[in-house]
């Protein structure tokens, strides 16, 4: 299939219909030299409010540090969804293997006296 | 000695672990194994509805200026505001996908890539501001509510943010209808007028019917879709004419009428000639559309620029 038709169409994003075809070929790609596109990819995180953990919420690209903390207010906080902010620099990150089934959580798995129902109390004993 | 080395997964192996993790219909992550098609569609799927919040801020954006009040000014603001909003989470979620965002707006911008069909029709009068949260937003939460439970997880956490605030959104609109409904007879007149217009190309926004609609199976056995169009559709008649009827508005369907044996409503047949006919760039508003995010891409250019400058100068 070599373009768009009609028939390849459906309900997708929230905002409606969009075509699911191939994209339209066309030509050169765009050569427009812009400085945002090498502006650097900031991971977000919100404290929703005092006494919770900060929480991953998305990302966006910013120049600098500042400015990543004014565009994640702008774009996570509009309606008082958090008391604090940390952006950090997604280059930045370190992160394991992201399957749990990697050998880097396998230790925890045979730990199961590390959680609190590995242990039987009885039921007459309360508040435990 | 050697160390012991860890056999890595064949294909076989890793298609079986993807397809299990779909089957417990647990979430797919950005850093696991997917398949290309399966990454591929989502890039498409998520631009496009990017773009479309992109976009969508456009009709309404119109009337920014002009609204009749500082309070339906202050409300227009935030609902367009979220509008952008929505699209910086989707493209977001594309990027962890692999995808660029600077190098999808120009896919939008160069039509390689869509948008919904909806926004290339035009916002004749400020009733048109309220039929859109009404209907548009509303036929978008039919849509997004189920896209929360997407097998993409970062897809599907954006729809959720995105959902919580579409609410909102078509609240404001329906309530603005109403006060225009409880004014003067032209007033009425003017939503009547902009129902007319909106309702058959809201209908619209699900997409081609299910047996003209290729792709729906394979994106709903990869559960990033939950429900087939005209499943969604019937959901969104439901749910619009008892609506309608409380606005005190005629829905433009002579056929529209309760089916007393399963108590959905029967609807009339919608014109997929005129549908085709948008989608593929011949609708009212399909050239400004595109030339206005053009400009908004190159005319503001500059303030990328100068804050790139900025930030390279103060770096240590
Ligand atoms: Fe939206
Ligand atoms: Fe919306």
């Amino acid at each position: 299939m070599s373009e768009t038709t009609a028939a390849e169409t459906t309900a997708e994003g929230g905002h409606g219909a969009v075509p699911t075809g191939p994209e339209i070929p066309s030509g050169a790609e765009p050569t427009r030299a812009t400085a945002r596109r090498d502006w650097p990819l900031y991971e977000c995180f919100v404290r929703g409010k005092r006494g919770l953990n900060h929480v991953h919420v998305g990302s966006l690209h910013a120049p600098d540090d500042e400015m990543a903390v004014h565009a994640a207010r702008d774009l996570f906080t509009r309606r008082n969804e958090g008391v604090s902010i940390w952006v950090v620099r997604a280059s930045d990150i370190t992160a394991s293997s992201p399957d749990e089934k990697d050998p880097m959580f396998a230790p925890a798995g045979d730990k199961v006296y590390r959680h609190p129902t590995f242990y039987e109390i009885p039921e007459n004993v309360p508040h435990i | 000695m050697s160390a012991p080395t860890v056999a890595r997964p064949t294909e076989d192996e890793l298609q079986a672990q993807f397809d299990a993790t779909i089957a417990a219909d647990h979430r797919i992550e950005p850093r696991d194994w997917m398949p290309e098609a399966y990454r591929k569609g989502l890039v498409r799927q998520i631009a496009q509805h990017a773009h479309s919040e992109i976009i969508g801020m456009q009709p309404e954006g119109d009337w920014l200026l002009a609204a009749p009040s500082l309070r339906r000014k202050a409300v227009l603001l935030a609902k367009v505001q979220d509008e952008a909003g929505h699209g910086m989470y989707l493209y977001s979620a594309a990027e962890t996908l692999g995808a660029d965002r600077a190098d999808l707006t120009d896919k939008l911008i160069e039509g390689r890539q869509k948008y919904s069909s909806i926004f290339n029709y035009p916002t004749l009068t400020y009733a048109d501001c309220g039929v859109i949260g009404w209907l548009v937003d509303g036929a978008a939460i039919c849509n997004q509510v189920p896209l929360c439970r997407s097998s993409y997880g970062p897809y599907a956490r954006a729809m959720i943010r995105v959902c919580k605030e579409e609410s909102f959104h078509q609240r404001q609109g329906y309530e603005l209808l109403m006060t225009m409904m409880r004014g003067t007879a032209e007033q009425r007149a003017m939503v009547q007028d902009a129902v007319d217009r909106w309702w058959w190309p809201s209908l619209m926004m699900f997409g081609p019917p299910d047996d003209d609609s290729p792709n729906s199976a394979q994106s709903m056995a990869w559960g990033v879709k939950r429900h087939s169009n005209d499943e969604l559709r019937q959901r969104y008649v439901d749910m619009s004419v008892p609506q309608a009827e409380a606005l005190g508005v005629t829905l433009p369907d002579p056929e529209l009428a309760l089916d007393e044996a399963t108590g959905r409503y029967r609807f009339g047949a919608i014109d997929w000639a005129e549908f085709k006919q948008v989608i593929s760039g011949n609708g009212p508003c399909n050239e400004e559309r595109i030339t206005r995010r053009r400009a908004a891409r190159d005319d503001n250019a500059w303030v990328t620029e100068a804050a790139t400058a900025y930030a390279d100068k103060h770096a240590s």
